[in-house]
């Protein structure tokens, strides 16, 4: 039997971020004591009437621009019915087969640069479920003794986003979620935030012969809650799957549930009939017909995408793909790495901004755009990195001396006598020093052993704590050693 | 003639326990709704797009403002338990 391979198509939910809920004026919240942002809208009191949010359909208008759909020239809701205490009309408003845009594609990029093309079915809009808490018991779902609803997340507007089952590997799809949360967070359209459950994803995965293009039997995994478990979940689900054909066992199309402590797949109990959701137009809403107007006005707007950024980053400044990816992680992040290689060598930023600056920061807390460091400061500090005036030790701590005080780089350096020391007379009386000091090994390296070289520079850098300019003192003992 | 099968299908995805009156009476009702469709379905339609809403509005659209919420205790009122402000419902899961 040839290899199976695996095919891979997910659902990403994000609640958008607008003041007020998809239907009724309820302030969105997190965190707040449960039901003090209800009203009979959210809560289905009878004879109320829902009406649609204008900024949640410019969010999921931008989401879909971004993605490249197609915008539907007028588009209905739909009512979702079953029957769940988190949904108290006993149906989710939500859209069928009219969302507000349709096809698109987003392209994710891999660290070694490998395009990952993804076609984008839909992106539509809805509301979301209540939270439920279980109560007693062991605290989980399992072992709860009472059930309660909290209605302050009922009604949230989510845009759900359901991708073609284009992906082959859990890896390609945990760098596809990363890169399609970072557009998000570009267009400043969702917190994203997985732990708070501001953007969830659901992933179906099936196995097919390589090379054939029929679908297998798919399977659903559940509301991951970070793409590290999503990606364990997938390649968990996949090795099972290819164990249950490979013992001449069929799939079965369920819901299954991925366990992160323990590595285990088990399937969620099926509830008869849940797929029937029988759909039908939302009575109560008129449709959404996006004036061509306003949205050619919001895709005039949108901003500099992390897939656009980082291809011209690679392109136009020679940064790796891993680099760029690493730099568009927020836009925070991705603004503060542009002014700085605005100013300085964008390779020697990247690799600061990425590397140095950030690990020093990690120790206090911060981001690079919060601290001192100001995009100028870091291209001053690359500047007197570049012209010889600090060692890449001197460098390292001045960083960490801007970092503490919030000095000028240059006042720093002077201070604290930082400045390399490229003074040949100074450098070739502490090079004469250590030559009569370890003469065994100025021996060896007249005797034609190039590698105590090394040996010599190390020396000079402890003499000098790091400020000796090592090529120079690589130079010279060259030429004192060997007369040359 | 719809099966049984099906009376009863859809009665349970509505929560509804019928009695065997009652599904006799739903079968042959739901029946015959469904003639009537048929009936509408034989029809030359094409051209005619199917209509979803029957009042001649689009984008009934609500600012982006807060408005006051209910006061929890208001909105639990009706609540058939109360558990740590939140309405308490049979254990799920």
């Amino acid at each position: 039997m040839s290899a199976l391979e695996p095919v891979i198509g997910v659902e990403i939910h994000v609640q958008l971020r607008t003041r007020t809920k998809m239907f009724c004026g309820c302030e969105l919240s997190f965190g707040d004591p449960p039901n003090t942002h209800t009203c009979p809208v959210c809560l289905a009191h009878p004879g109320v009437l829902p009406v649609t949010n204008r900024e949640a359909v410019r969010l999921a208008l931008e989401i879909g621009l971004a993605l490249g759909c197609e915008i539907a020239p007028r588009s209905i809701f739909h009512r979702k019915n079953y029957f769940y205490p988190d949904l108290p009309k006993a149906y989710q408003i939500s859209q069928y087969d009219v969302p507000l845009c349709g096809r698109g594609r987003f392209t994710a990029v891999a660290e070694d640069g490998r395009e990952i093309p993804v076609g984008i079915t839909r992106v539509h809009l809805e509301e979301d479920a209540a939270k439920l808490m279980h109560l007693g018991g062991s605290g989980r779902r399992a072992g709860a003794e009472r059930s309660a609803v909290d209605f302050n997340r009922g009604g949230t507007p989510l845009v759900e986003i359901v991708t073609e089952p284009d992906l082959t590997s859990a890896a390609d799809v945990a760098v596809f979620l990363r890169q399609l949360r970072q557009t998000l967070l570009f267009l400043g359209v969702s917190d994203c935030n997985m732990e708070e459950g501001s953007m969830r994803a659901d992933a179906n995965v099936s196995v097919r012969p390589a090379g054939s293009t029929a679908l297998g039997t798919k399977t659903e995994l559940k509301n991951m809650n970070s793409f590290r478990f999503l990606e364990r979940g997938i390649t968990a689900e996949v090795e099972r799957q290819r164990a249950t054909i490979a013992a001449g066992g069929r799939v079965v199309q369920e819901t299954v549930h991925f366990e992160p402590e323990t590595g285990e797949i088990h399937p969620l109990r099926s509830k008869e009939e849940a797929h029937d959701y029988r759909y039908l137009p939302e009575p109560d809403l008129v449709p959404v017909a996006p004036d061509p107007a306003w949205v050619d006005g919001l895709r005039a707007g949108l901003p500099e995408l992390p897939q656009a950024l980082r291809a011209r980053w690679v392109g136009e400044m020679g940064l790796s793909h891993e680099d760029a990816d690493v730099l568009t992680e927020s836009p925070e992040l991705a603004a503060y790495f542009a002014a700085v290689a605005a100013e300085a060598d964008p390779k020697a930023a990247a690799n600061w901004v990425r590397g140095e600056l950030r690990a020093q920061l990690r120790e206090r807390g911060e981001e690079p755009w919060q601290g001192n460091v100001t995009p100028a400061r870091l291209a001053a500090l690359l500047g007197l990195l570049a012209d010889g005036t600090l060692s890449v030790p001197g460098a390292k701590e001045a960083l960490a001396e801007v970092i503490a005080t919030g000095e000028e780089p240059a006042a720093v350096v002077a201070r604290r006598g930082l400045g390399q020391i490229s003074d040949e007379g100074e450098l070739t009386a502490l090079v004469d020093r250590l030559l009569a000091e370890h003469a065994a090994q100025a021996d060896q390296l007249r005797s034609g052993k190039d590698k105590v070289l090394g040996f010599f520079v190390g020396q000079a850098m402890k003499a000098t704590q790091g400020r000796a300019d090592p090529g120079a003192v690589s130079r010279l003992v060259r030429e004192r050693a060997l007369g040359g | 003639m719809i099966d049984e099968e099906t009376v009863r299908h859809v009665a349970r995805l509505a929560r509804l326990r019928l009695t065997p009156d009652e599904q006799v009476t739903m079968q042959r009702e739901l029946s015959g709704i469904l003639t009537h469709v048929d009936v509408i379905q034989g029809l030359d339609l094409d051209g005619v797009a199917p209509t979803t809403h029957v009042i001649a509005l689009e984008n009934v659209l609500r600012d982006d403002v807060p408005r006051p919420s209910l006061p929890p205790a208001e909105a639990l009122r009706e609540a058939p338990e109360v558990i740590e402000q939140a309405f308490g419902v049979p254990r799920m899961g």
